[in-house]
């Protein structure tokens, strides 16, 4: 059934689908109406979960913590100063294996405060060892949050996710959305089995203290379940295509691609913006196709330099940037290519900080000025008069 | 799982370590005084005390020698003597 | 042999306990006494979550762990919400009367860095009893002082010296604020009275809600006493009126342990314990005394400890 609803319902109802034990979120904006929605589903008997009302981020991160050791399926939501508050946290999830979901609203981080859409919350945690989802609009949402339990849940994973949809743009738009169903869900996403949980007939320790003789061994298995996740998350959205018919990319999906000289790569509700773009300017002769990036943990490397076999040029659209060092897509792309025998050109345009809006235009303004250059660490969009330069 | 992932493990795998190495003093029971009331048992910090009727001894590869059980005994029946290894 | 070494009547055989033997805590250790003392009298089906400090540190070194219950390290500050996330789960499953909850935590875990975790588990009311194992500072890193280090206490933090007695500020009131909830059961205890901690395990884990326990654990090392004198320092800071030993229910005070025949000046608590030893080298030291007796004084009269 085709329904015209909010981005943050999509989430919920998703969530809801899958059946969650245990949910327990602290409200922040622009993810409040995830929590509020699910509460209510909750309060009508329509989701079985046991909602805790905690009393931070950080609380909500341990009690679905506690909620997965003990082999539960648990759910959070947060975004930009509550994903930071349990940060802490998150590492702990990702070095206990305990898996979960959590969706992440993009907002940016404060100071200045600022409670509009970018990427500077989802990357602070790109080192903990967690999956990291990119989803771009509201139908992906409601399809991508069965997918991403069952990359956590599966037993040779065994990793806590997020998925990451943009502030406001995605929350609170309105678009219509083709429902999951329960039947289906059921199948789909099986009920979680845990690779280890607390159970009084098996009494076992979790969370040890581990000595410099086992910790760099830990770190290892991690990098390797990471390298084993790039495989399952292509399967499941294999999977689900199969099943659904609806595909919006594993670990990356492409756009009009298949003569392209020149791509745009981005993640989240940006790459909409971008296929009007691209068939803007493809009416127009321009060879230009899009890589999104679903998948921004593990950084799909191989892939990406697949796709590009035949590229010229890849212009980066990134919504975050790492102070000190560049835009943050744009520097890990680089390494994608670096000592590559192909090695096209990259250049990086930071878009959007703080909610500011992205017309079509500037995109194709910064084509236009990237057409046989590089450039590196641009701000789209800058108000010169401003920052007075 | 397939693999290990070193994150958890079995009840009680502390008892490889013989922590009875580190002590100088040792408790000695006598055997003479006691009245089976397991203070002893109840106030060892490292569950090392156990027996019956009368008969309660330290067990030595664990017992730091921390003198606890010696110091509680109402009846005076432990004593803390260095230890000659 | 005399009537009192008679063999009493059968005694079930001693069993293993459920916090075993090869830890790393020092000799005579406080806190895995009372931990030790809490997880027998709380029993095999519980799930336990604990914070970062000593107890988790001398407890569980991969792939050492002395736990034989279902046993679970997150943080330093957070154990009481992974017991909360813990409670909801077994609720879900339908498993929440035939398996209880403990969350423990140090001083610095509880009081500190923990209390707001705390104060969302106690004001949601879930049916966790909190074990806060009280030994007067942060000793895992080093004896540094926490809030409920006790007023003119050494620790490497709050050190004395020429200009400084030590830590300047009374032991936060934890049990009150924790009380002040209005939760079911609260209570101090000490490893200094052993049989009376097992009985308030017991009595706590019967209780459906949010329950808590206050537990003094004196440490020989950061206290600089002999190691053998643990449960003898406990029972004294009782004696002195310093460590009252109360039960609050519903945020009232409902029982008290009375130290009238027992009474002792809080010289005999501080004099064994290096932590105080800069007291005792001069007037001022004196003074100083008079001031911790005056506090003594206030909770013996607050809680009439004294008939």
């Amino acid at each position: 059934m085709r329904k015209l609803i909010e981005g943050s319902m999509a989430v919920s109802e998703s969530v809801r689908l899958c059946k969650p034990d245990v949910i327990a979120a602290y409200p922040i904006t622009p993810q409040t109406h995830i929590v509020e929605f699910l509460a209510q589903m909750v309060a009508d008997g329509d989701c079985k979960a046991q909602f805790i009302n905690v009393e931070s981020e950080f609380g909500a991160a341990s009690v679905v913590l506690g909620a997965a050791a003990v082999g539960t399926r648990a759910y959070s939501a947060t975004t930009a100063q509550g994903l930071l508050l349990m940060a802490e946290v998150l590492y702990n999830l990702a070095g206990m294996r305990l898996p979960l979901v959590i969706t992440v609203a993009n907002r940016a981080v404060s100071a200045p405060i600022n409670i509009w859409n970018d990427h500077s919350d989802a990357v602070v945690i790109r080192d903990a060892g967690l999956i990291m989802l990119f989803a771009e609009d509201a139908q992906e949402l409601m399809d991508i949050h069965p997918q991403a339990y069952k990359i956590a849940e599966n037993p040779e994973i065994s990793l806590p996710v997020t998925v990451n949809m943009d502030g406001f743009i995605l929350t609170h738009a309105f678009e219509p959305v083709e429902m999951l169903e329960q039947a289906f869900v059921d199948k789909f996403l099986p009920p979680f089995e845990p690779v280890v949980k607390l159970d009084v007939e098996n009494p076992i320790t979790m969370g040890l203290l581990a000595e410099p003789t086992w910790y760099m061994e830990s770190r290892y298995k991690l990098k390797e379940t990471m390298e084993d996740s790039l495989a399952v998350i292509d399967a499941v959205a294999d999977e689900f295509k199969k099943k659904t018919g609806r595909y919006y990319g594993g670990l990356i999906d492409t756009y009009r691609m298949e003569d392209a000289e020149t791509a745009f790569v981005a993640m989240g509700s940006l790459v909409g913006t971008l296929k009007d773009v691209v068939d803007t300017l493809r009416a127009k002769g321009e060879k230009v196709g899009i890589i999104k990036i679903r998948s921004f943990r593990p950084f799909p490397q191989a892939k990406i330099r697949e796709v590009s076999a035949n590229l010229k040029q890849l212009i980066v659209f990134d919504k975050s940037y790492s102070l000190g060092l560049g835009t943050i897509l744009q520097e890990e792309l680089r390494s994608c290519f670096y000592r590559q025998k192909h090695q096209p050109m990259i250049s990086g345009f930071v878009v959007g900080l703080g909610g500011r809006d992205i017309p079509p235009q500037s995109i194709i303004n910064s084509y236009n000025k990237s057409r046989g250059k590089e450039l590196l660490n641009e701000f789209v969009d800058l108000r010169t008069d401003v920052v007075g330069r | 799982m397939s693999k290990p992932i070193l994150t958890s493990v079995g009840p009680g795998t502390s008892k490889v370590n013989k922590t009875g190495a580190w002590r100088t003093l040792v408790p000695v029971f006598k055997h003479d005084a006691c009245n089976d009331c397991r203070i002893c048992v109840q106030v060892c910090p490292d569950a090392c005390v156990s027996g019956e009727d009368s008969v309660y001894n330290a067990n030595l590869d664990f017992c730091k020698g921390c003198g606890i059980c010696a110091y509680e005994c109402p009846v005076d029946d432990i004593e803390m003597v260095l230890e000659v290894k | 042999m005399t009537e009192l070494t008679k063999k009493r009547k059968e005694k079930p055989p001693v069993v293993e306990s459920l916090l075993t033997s090869g830890h790393r805590a020092c000799a005579g250790c406080g806190e895995a006494l009372g931990a030790k003392l809490v997880m027998d009298a709380a029993g095999p089906n519980i799930m336990v979550a604990t914070s970062t400090g000593c107890l988790e540190v001398f407890s569980t070194p991969y792939p050492e762990s002395a736990w034989r219950v279902p046993w679970i390290h997150s943080l330093f500050e957070n154990s009481s919400a992974v017991a909360c996330g813990i409670e909801a789960a077994l609720r879900a499953r339908g498993l929440k009367d035939k398996v209880k909850v403990i969350a423990q935590g140090g001083d610095g875990g509880t009081a500190d860095i923990g209390i707001g975790c705390l104060s969302g588990m106690l004001e949601r009311n879930q049916e966790v009893l909190y074990v806060c194992y009280d030994n007067e500072a942060y000793m895992n890193t080093g004896v540094q002082r926490s809030g409920l280090t006790p007023f003119d206490t050494h620790t490497t933090t709050s050190p004395s010296g020429k200009y400084s007695f030590g830590n300047q500020r009374p032991k936060k009131p934890l049990l009150e604020i924790v009380a002040a909830h209005q939760i079911p059961y609260a209570a101090t205890a000490t490893v200094g009275y052993p049989n009376d901690l097992q009985m308030k395990v017991k009595k706590a884990l019967a209780e459906s809600g949010a329950t808590f326990i206050h537990l003094h654990v004196p440490c020989p090392l950061g206290w600089a006493y002999k190691s053998e004198a643990t449960i003898e320092i406990a029972r004294l800071a009782v004696q002195t009126g310093l460590f009252p030993i109360i039960e609050i229910k519903w945020g009232k005070v409902t029982r008290v342990r009375k130290i009238t025949k027992e009474r002792r000046p809080v010289e005999d608590y501080l004099k064994p314990q290096g932590r105080y030893r800069h007291l005792f080298v001069s007037e001022d030291g004196k003074k100083e005394i008079e001031k911790i007796q005056a506090i003594a004084n206030a909770n013996i009269e607050k809680y009439g400890l004294v008939d």
